[in-house]
């Protein structure tokens, strides 16, 4: 027990080191990118073997509607989360429109696989709770790659947990048979959403890691600044004197 | 997995060819945009073989009524960003050239994935002398909230060019910079383009076209 325990610290303490050490010579906006670089290959073959084929083969045996009905269930299933971010974050107008949201689809929408709530004026917000502890005052962190799940801040990568099990309310069903079906369908329909796509990510990129994470980073500011973050345009046609940057209308 | 980054790509590639077309050129940002939007779903809409995604049509098609409303030179610009004032005017010419394909390349075969989408058109809040205008819209699907396209669009010589597109707060020209700057930092200003020429290489050969 007592050896079980310590070699479990001692692989621990291992594991960290080598991440330290993975970040020694790294950029300062990427301490973590030896290891990011790793973790992301890693990703993009679990991609290939597993999540891609699931999703093919799902898109094979089901009709568009029934996938549009899947997708709204699941989407259904995260308002409450999503309601329950916006009040903590001093939304209450927000909450009270995803409860809304919720309960209409939820009756009317015939147990969420109809997204009525839309077209009644009740639009799908996007919050999570690291948007939430980012409100707080609690700093991104550097970019870190999660096997499986992709790519996060350190803030974001410490609510993940809790995201996880919330933004799902599902995951809260006992039976692991049903439990398992809906993960793998949950899986299914979110991948076959942007099957295709990779190739224009393959396609567009010299170097594909790079360029999701500026893209993610991109976009984390995009949402700290609640869809309107202050945009510049350089103009390097001019000399360093005179070079202006100018805002824009919005 | 990245399922955000993926389903950007989707609504990126739909913004940049379904940018602006009108010939008119005191035509406002605004309608422009639009215009030229709902004129090119149209032809993707009832076009099978685009929907299969044949690759020589789809270029035609933004060929003919997308390209001559971007700028090109201030997109591939604000990707290098400061490194642009060392490049000589033939390496921006050169850089320009190549970077334009690689756009226009990738983000023309995405527009094949387009189908049920429907795009929304934000008033344009901007006084009229304005230079620089950000015309907004929001892509809706089913099950997932929309998705924001803006359009960066500068008045130069009469008329209204795009020079940038922002998909859900993304700059899809700006996002170059980082992978642009490692490879100029690397290998200089004709190593970039080398890179970027050889990439539009390998993808000519793999699509055909």
């Amino acid at each position: 027990m007592k050896i079980a325990g310590f070699l479990k610290t001692s692989r621990l303490a291992f594991v960290a080191a080598a991440f330290l050490a993975s970040c020694a010579n790294a950029p300062p906006e990427d301490p973590f990118e030896r290891y990011n670089r790793a973790m992301f290959s890693l990703n993009e073959k679990l991609d290939a073997t597993v999540a891609k084929p699931v999703a093919k083969a799902y898109v094979a045996v089901t009709p568009a509607p029934v996938r549009t009905w899947v997708g709204n269930f699941f989407g259904n299933l995260n308002d409450p989360w999503i309601s329950l971010n916006n009040l903590l974050q001093g939304k209450p107008a927000d909450a009270l429109s995803d409860l809304m949201r919720f309960l209409v689809n939820s009756t009317m929408g015939i147990g969420g696989l109809l997204d009525i709530a839309t077209e009644a004026r009740l639009p799908k917000h996007d919050e999570d709770f690291g948007q939430t502890l980012g409100v707080w005052g609690f700093h991104d962190g550097p970019y870190v790659m999660l096997p499986f799940f992709g790519p996060r801040t350190l803030r974001d990568a410490l609510a993940f947990p809790l995201d996880r099990t919330f933004d799902d309310s599902w995951h809260f069903v006992s039976d692991i048979a049903t439990r398992n079906s809906l993960t793998m369908l949950q899986l299914a329909s979110d991948r076959a959403r942007v099957l295709g796509l990779e190739r224009t990510l393959d396609e567009a990129t010299l170097d594909k890691y790079r360029y999701s994470r500026d893209f993610y980073l991109q976009q984390r500011r995009f949402k700290v600044y609640d869809g309107d973050p202050p945009v510049e345009y350089e103009n390097f046609d001019l000399d360093d004197d005179q070079t202006e940057t100018t805002g824009e209308t919005q | 997995m990245t399922k955000e980054l993926f389903t950007c790509c989707l609504m990126l590639a739909s913004a940049l060819f379904t940018g602006p077309a009108i010939a008119s050129e005191d035509a406002a940002p605004d309608a422009l945009v639009r215009h030229v939007s709902e004129e090119v779903l149209a032809i993707v809409r009832s076009d099978k073989a685009i929907q299969s995604g044949d690759t020589r049509r789809v270029l035609a098609l933004v060929d003919e009524k997308v390209l001559p409303h971007f700028d090109f030179r201030r997109m591939t610009m604000l990707a290098v960003g400061k490194d642009w004032r060392s490049a000589t005017p033939e390496q921006q010419s050169r850089l320009t050239s190549a970077f334009r394909t690689l756009l226009v390349r990738t983000y023309s075969n995405a527009l094949t994935q387009y189908r049920n989408q429907t795009i929304d058109f934000k008033p344009l809040r901007a006084s009229l002398d304005d230079k620089q205008v950000r015309v907004k819209t929001e892509v809706s699907q089913p099950g997932a909230q929309p998705i924001s396209i803006d359009y960066s669009l500068e008045k130069a010589n009469g008329s209204w060019k795009v020079f940038d597109v922002i998909v859900a707060g993304v700059s899809l020209v700006t996002n170059y910079r980082g992978s642009f700057g490692d490879e100029i930092r690397a290998r200089g200003i004709d190593g970039l383009i080398a890179s970027i020429e050889a990439k539009n290489k390998s993808l000519e050969t793999a699509q055909g076209g």
